[in-house]
């Protein structure tokens, strides 16, 4: 792997950008693998790339049915927190977040992380009171996070609108400093060419189409359209597309695919210094280094397998942003679109083994796997490698429908986040 | 935004109603003698079909019934609605190809 340094940068500079090669290589799938990881995303990359550099796996193979990051990797609006409300959940994503703070250095690849701080709108006094509870609980467990008054929220964020004439006025807002963004297709590419790098074969457009099981029942291989493929371990990091994987061998999961689209403005100047989310009115708001301003709406209704919903939804949440931000008003929207979300019943996500030896599952994460990317992805290389769940992602089960230990961030958030 | 035809009303918006999930999981008859696997089969389990899933709607701004319809997951197409109680249709003979909007 070519070092990318700010001296190359200058060398590239005075050859007029020539030398820039590929950053990954295209094989052919091989007959065997160690391990194959379903799914191009930046879950399922990073996963290949930890199970190669932090378990030693020599031949690994990822494989993509579309193109790597075309999914919701590159469909999301790229919030990064971790101020969840339960101690497994604070686990696991403060985990994730420790991992952002160093993606850059450790891939040598800019994923373009900003810590500009995440702040939680609150609108009323439920909102205060549960966002209180965050807070403090957050802050037991070591994660940042800090309660702000309608005033001091319009300090950090000077474009927010707190008239207390508006429907749903500001009454406070939860801040964690420590969230941002990041480059949503620089994660993918920038694991890609680390794993590439390692070792790993990406194989694109390739789509899986069986699951093949030994006598014992145990992983033995997989069916795709680009020939047979043995394995003893398969990875499935399908996001939307995870039930149609496991229904290949029968696995049930608790999963329903939603629609949740985006939009983005006409590129402004840097008018927005921060990411605003409003759970309760359904806006969520950040602005691109492009300057964009890049607006999350809700989910549709109806599960779908579509990747667009109704535009109704993003009127909604037009009509959010536009009291919460009237200088926005006359901002057109250049692009919008739709990703398709896997939801479990508590919001949380699973991360584990399967009854089918030999296969692994990363799939629940709903509205919000973005945030997790590092995180999950190495837990997940972690429980394949050695087929048991590390500490952080033990009580992420599939089982945990059946014994009742729900992670509920569903109820602790109030709505889809 | 879909039209969704319902049984009782006819065409109207999708904003008219409210979704609700997978049609057809009938409660257990015995609560009682369900063990936990069962339990988190009805409650939690759900097919997720990428192709026709019969699911529940109810018009909840109009006649406030529930109804099931058959739609289809890669199109979000309506191939028939029908009322509680009733089989689904078979989507390839007997049912109208209702209201579809993408």
């Amino acid at each position: 792997m070519r070092k990318f340094s700010a001296l190359t940068l200058l060398r590239e500079g005075f050859r007029g950008q020539q030398g820039w090669g590929a950053q990954w290589r295209s094989p052919k799938p091989k007959p065997e693998y160690e391990a194959v990881i379903i799914g191009g995303g930046g879950h399922g990359l990073g996963a290949a790339y930890y199970l190669a550099r932090e378990h030693g796996l020599q031949r690994i193979a990822v494989l993509e049915k579309g193109w790597i990051g075309g999914g919701n990797t590159g469909r999301n609006t790229t919030i990064i927190r971790s101020n969840y409300l339960y101690d497994e959940s604070a686990a696991l994503y403060d985990h994730s977040l420790k991992l952002w703070e160093h993606l850059s250095q450790v891939l040598n690849y800019n994923v373009m992380f900003s810590q500009r701080g995440v702040l939680m709108l609150a609108h009323t006094v439920h909102d205060v009171q549960s966002f209180k509870r965050h807070v403090h609980a957050n802050r037991c467990n070591g994660v940042d996070n800090e309660w702000l008054t309608a005033v001091e929220a319009k300090a950090f964020c000077p474009p927010l609108n707190i008239e207390p004439g508006m429907r749903y006025p500001v009454l406070g807002a939860a801040l964690q400093r420590r969230g941002g963004t990041a480059r949503h297709d620089a994660v993918a590419w920038g694991y890609a060419r680390a794993a590439d790098a390692l070792g790993v074969d990406i194989i694109q457009n390739c789509e899986v189409t069986g699951i093949l099981q030994d006598a014992t029942g145990a992983v033995s291989g997989l069916a795709t359209t680009r020939g047979q493929i043995a394995t003893r371990k398969i990875g499935v990091c399908a996001a939307g597309h995870t039930s149609v994987i496991m229904n290949m061998v029968g696995v049930r999961l608790p999963l329903e695919s939603y629609p949740l689209q985006a939009l983005v403005s006409e590129p402004v100047k840097p008018v927005f210094p921060c990411v605003v989310m409003s759970n309760t009115i359904h806006a969520y708001i950040s602005q691109s280094d492009k300057g964009e301003l890049v607006i999350g709406a809700g989910t549709d209704a109806y599960t779908s397998y579509t990747q667009r919903g109704g535009l109704h939804v993003n009127t909604h949440t037009l009509e959010a942003i536009c009291e919460l931000f009237p200088q926005f008003r006359r901002l057109r929207m250049l692009r919008n679109w739709g990703g398709i979300v896997d939801v479990t019943p508590d919001r949380s996500p699973i991360i584990a083994r399967t009854a089918v030896p030999g296969l692994y599952v990363n799939c629940g994460w709903g509205t919000g796997g973005f945030k997790a990317t590092p995180g999950a992805a190495h837990l997940f290389a972690w429980t394949m490698a050695r087929d048991e769940p590390h500490p952080i992602n033990a009580p992420f089960t599939i089982e945990r429908f059946r014994d009742g230990y729900l992670i509920d961030e569903a109820a602790a958030a109030a709505v889809a986040h | 935004m879909l039209l969704i035809k319902c049984p009782y009303c006819g065409e109207r918006p999708e904003i008219e109603f409210s979704y609700g999930g997978q049609a057809h999981l009938a409660r257990p008859a015995n609560p009682f003698e369900l063990s936990d696997e069962d339990w988190a089969e009805y409650l939690y389990m759900r097919r997720n079909r990428k192709g026709i899933h019969a699911e529940r709607w109810r018009h909840v701004h109009g006649c406030a019934r529930f109804f099931n319809a058959l739609r289809d997951t890669t199109s979000d197409q309506f191939l028939a609605t029908y009322r509680v109680g009733e089989a689904p249709p078979n989507p390839g003979t007997g049912a109208p190809a209702a209201s579809a909007s993408p």
